[in-house]
């Protein structure tokens, strides 16, 4: 009798296609949100860059205000301002799944969490509101 | 038999490693029964149709894992997956995603096979207490806290929806990580640090970018995301506490 040649099985291996994320909704909106991070870093250094104009004095801010008023400016702020909304959004939705939350032994409600993250929004969006306006 | 009111199609992925270079699609009418499922009619296709058709599944209910497929893209345990949900049809079945094809609908799970063992998955004590010296005792709520976790059937459902696995096969994956922390979260386990150990390299916990899919497709809600999202806070504590304390503190 003689032994049978044994080899490795010829498995196949699937590879993922380069436009994986608009196949599906949901990793559409997952790539979008990674590339939210970047319209963050931008709104980040726009603020940079007017606390240094605001320091330079009254003429450097009104250089600023003109050059924020561009329309091609105006246009990238939307689109940017855009992003930072879904950023907001779908991170506030996430955090529940990271945090566990416990009030008395009892788990907390996701949407008690998600709503809160809201109200600290508006508290801290309310008063730099009232530092810039005083 | 054309597709009528009683019957549904199903475009299947064939693959023979013998034959096939690629995997294709083969047509088959199945009758469309309110009480059948996607498994019911690749059984019924094996038993009446075409018997060379190759799938896995055991329970019928549930709680094994193995009959897991890609049900119009989005990974199912096809013993749970109704055709009159897709009616009128066609219901494309194909293999998990991300897992190498060994034939037809059957995948490779190898690799999670290798990977789970890494995380530790069973109860590690740092003292001498064993079964024998009585039960571990445990609250209503410690239970509680792993319930959860502890759900999981192995059915690989949520490394099929895992973008992550699907480009970085190093990725420890939802699963195994989900894993690791039931018995994290277990007030009778001590092997918190080994674990840390594992999951704290890249490959580990970090690798995850929280797509949330695996959460989604888990058929026992046991929430993979949920479970590694607080593992990395976890992680990047013992981080900060690495860097700010001296080495007796830690």
């Amino acid at each position: 009798m003689t032994t049978p040649d044994v080899t490795e099985p010829r498995v196949h291996r699937p590879t993922m296609s380069t436009w994986w994320w608009t196949k599906k909704r949901s990793y559409f909106v997952f790539v979008m949100r990674e590339l939210s991070s970047f319209f963050i870093a931008w709104f980040v250094a726009f603020l940079l860059v007017l606390v240094a104009a605001v320091g330079r004095g009254d003429a450097a801010y009104q250089d600023f205000l003109d050059w924020a008023a561009a329309p091609w400016m105006v246009a990238i702020n939307l689109i940017a301002f855009a992003f930072l909304v879904l950023h907001v959004v779908t991170w506030f939705s996430l955090t529940p799944k990271a945090m566990d939350v416990r009030i008395r032994g009892e788990k907390a409600p996701a949407a008690v969490i998600i709503a809160s993250q809201y109200v600290g929004l508006a508290v801290v969006s309310a008063f730099v509101l009232w530092l810039v306006t005083r | 038999m054309a597709s009528n009111e009683d019957s549904i199609r199903l475009e299947v992925t064939r693959y023979r490693p013998d034959g096939d270079s690629e995997p294709q699609l083969q047509e088959y009418d199945v009758p469309l029964r309110r009480e059948w499922t996607v498994l019911d009619g690749l059984n019924h296709v094996k038993d009446e149709v075409d018997t060379t058709l190759s799938f896995r599944w055991s329970c019928r209910m549930g709680i094994c894992g193995s009959c897991g497929m890609n049900v119009d893209g989005e990974p199912k345990l096809t013993c749970a997956t109704f055709l009159s949900d897709y009616a009128p049809g066609p219901i494309r079945v194909e293999p998990l995603s991300n897992f190498p094809i060994i034939r037809d609908l059957v995948v490779d799970i190898d690799d999670f096979m290798q990977k789970l063992p890494k995380v530790s998955p069973w109860i590690i004590r740092d003292d001498d207490v064993t079964e024998i010296d009585g039960e571990y005792l445990q609250t209503p709520e410690e239970l509680d806290a792993y319930k959860q976790f502890s759900m999981c059937i192995n059915c690989m459902l949520c490394y099929a929806a895992c973008p992550v696995y699907g480009l970085d096969p190093e990725f420890m994956g939802p699963a195994a990580i989900a894993l690791a922390e039931r018995y994290d979260l277990d007030s009778r386990d001590h092997g918190a640090r080994e674990r840390l150990d594992v999951l704290i390299e890249h490959e580990g916990v970090w690798g995850c970018t929280f797509v949330g899919e695996c959460t989604t497709v888990c058929p026992k809600h046991v929430d993979p995301a949920g479970a590694i999202q607080r593992y990395k806070l976890k992680a990047a504590k013992e981080n900060v506490k690495a860097f700010v304390l001296p080495r007796f503190l830690q």
